[in-house]
């Protein structure tokens, strides 16, 4: 079975956010950017089936501007065996739609013909938590989101998905969609040997309209701004304290 | 113009807070039309009537619609999106489950999180963890959204709106239920308590969280967690408080051995009163907090449950 992986470049979840004074976006000029790292969770999970003998290829996919080859490159040296790259943007702040992504990655799953597809459940730069669903919908595949336990079984999977209020274990057809959630693993470190080898590893090149896909935004974005900063408190010297201002302030 | 917001409904039961939640967020927009859908949904269908608001009810009872399967409730919600200019839902894991997966049956793009309304197609959503607020105006005909219930009063109530039962669309099989995992508990629901009290990773380990439970038990508050504690395996996931987690906005809020890292913050910081209790006096969760107290939180939580 081959896994297809998408992953995307993303600002270092470390690195502090700044919007761009003039309301346009947040400025990804010169900061460190890293794979989204629920990105990081799937590409780990593919690698796990592949040991475990349930995978036999895995391709690893970015769909963005150019530098998202050192993405891909990270996908490759964590174990994927070769990578896609579908440039679809020039400028580092262009972000692509769900929608068009899904659109893109629906046209390399029929070449591909992959029996699962592994995303991360969300990118934490737009935060939309919605390719994997839509990659689904396109292609009329089962989903399963949120997952922090995948079992493969022939044809079909077993998932257990984190929802409000508690775990749900669901089965779904193969081939499927499965959105990935925080504890379905801890990824791996790409080892320095890997990393070199990586650089071996092939990957295609493509554009979005080698794919026939139009990635014009539905959503138009009118400003970015700052979130209303909340003012810091008082240090209270006690607990006696503590509960005396609660009551003052009716909270108790 | 007409909206569909689709009702929280599990197991049958209406989630009340969510729902009433997005009915205030979509009234605005033009008149509500709610949809409960499940295995069993008369009596969400019942409540949701009354919820003020709420011009009409759709209720669709199959086995198909149970169980939070997403593939059956999207093809329904497709078939009958003619009808409406926009198809909302409270940003529930059901909701995030199934909305984008009819917008791109819909062709359009879905917004997710919705936190502000600007007009009938201009929304403010927080990105990059609610680092950011952005202003997005969608050129869609058909507007996906799903509202961030945090931000949203729930809407009150009124007589009842007529309920009509409609029939689900063939089930397209490609998934089923085998099992859910409940958490049981009598503590009121996370994201709609009125106080919170949350634990991070200084509570060391899962036993310790017992602690954190007999003081969110005394105020009848929710148990929270940050992402480190779970990480580290001393709380569940679905305690989770921040950006990978759920969003809250309590009366109050009560952050126990918590550092306040940016993704913890996101999910907290409109909670109207924040309390802080951490030994570390630079942690940047006292940046955020009404009443700071730098203390062993070991010594500390304890008096203040008794004190309480």
């Amino acid at each position: 079975m081959k896994v297809l992986v998408p992953v995307k470049r993303v600002i270092d979840y470390n690195v502090k956010v700044r919007v761009k004074a003039d309301g346009s976006g947040v400025d990804l000029a010169n900061v460190k950017m890293s794979m989204n790292p629920f990105d990081e969770i799937a590409v780990e999970e593919a690698i796990r089936l592949k040991e475990a003998g349930k995978a036999d290829e895995i391709i690893a996919v970015s769909i963005g501007v150019k530098q998202s080859q050192e993405t891909l490159r990270t996908a490759l040296a964590m174990g994927t065996d070769r990578a896609i790259l579908v440039i679809a943007a020039d400028d580092v702040h262009t972000d692509i739609e769900p929608l068009a992504v899904a659109k893109i990655l629906a046209k390399i799953v029929e070449e591909e013909q992959p029996g699962l597809v592994l995303c991360g459940k969300q990118a934490i730069d737009n935060d939309m938590n919605a390719t994997g669903q839509m990659v689904s919908a396109l292609l009329g595949w089962s989903q399963a989101t949120f997952a922090s336990k995948l079992e493969i079984d022939g044809d079909h999977a077993n998932v257990t998905r984190e929802v409000d209020g508690g775990l749900q274990t669901i089965k779904v057809k193969m081939p499927a969609i499965v959105t990935v959630d925080l504890r379905l693993n801890e990824p791996r470190y790409a080892s320095l040997p890997n990393i070199m080898k990586a650089k071996k590893k092939p990957m295609d090149e493509k554009t979005a309209a080698d794919y026939g896909v139009d990635c014009a935004p539905r959503l138009e974005v009118v400003k970015t701004s700052e979130p209303a900063e909340r003012a810091a408190g008082i240090k209270v010297g006690s607990v006696d304290e503590l509960v005396a201002k609660l009551k003052e302030v009716g909270a108790v | 113009m007409a909206v569909l917001l689709l009702a929280e409904v599990n197991d049958g039961e209406l989630a009340l807070d969510a729902t009433a939640k997005a009915v205030t967020a979509a009234k605005s927009l033009g008149d509500v039309t709610a949809l409960c859908v499940g295995a069993t949904a008369a009596a969400a269908a019942e409540a949701a009537a009354k919820i003020d608001g709420v011009a009409k009810v759709l209720c669709a009872e199959d086995a198909s619609l149970g169980h939070r399967l997403a593939e059956a409730t999207a093809a329904l919600i497709v078939s009958l999106a003619g009808d409406y200019e926009h198809i909302v839902a409270p940003a529930t894991t059901d909701a995030k489950n199934i909305l984008p997966r009819v917008a791109a049956l819909l062709d359009v793009m879905v917004l997710t999180d919705v936190s502000g309304v600007v007009d009938g197609s201009t929304f403010e959503r927080p990105i990059y963890a609610g680092n950011a607020i952005q202003t997005v105006k969608s050129a869609d005909a058909t507007k996906v959204i799903s509202f961030r219930t945090s931000t949203f009063d729930a809407a009150g109530s009124q007589d009842a709106a007529p309920v009509e039962n409609i029939s689900a669309t063939d089930n397209p099989g490609l998934s089923e239920w085998v099992e859910d995992k409940v958490a049981e508990s009598d503590r009121p629901e996370l994201t709609s308590a009125g106080v919170v009290v949350s634990g991070g990773r200084g509570i060391g380990s899962e036993e310790n969280f017992a602690m954190i439970e007999k003081l969110a038990d005394k105020l009848g508050a929710a148990v929270g967690a940050s992402r480190a504690a779970v990480d580290s395996g001393f709380a569940p996931n679905d305690w989770q408080v921040g950006q990978t987690g759920k969003v809250v906005a309590p009366d109050l809020y009560i952050a126990v051995g918590i550092s306040g890292a940016i993704q913890h913050l996101a999910g907290m910081k409109d909670s109207k009163v924040i309390v802080a209790i951490n030994k570390d006096e630079e942690a940047p969760i006292f940046q955020v907090a009404d009443f700071g107290l730098v203390a062993d939180l070991f010594d500390a939580v304890p008096e203040l449950t008794e004190k309480l």
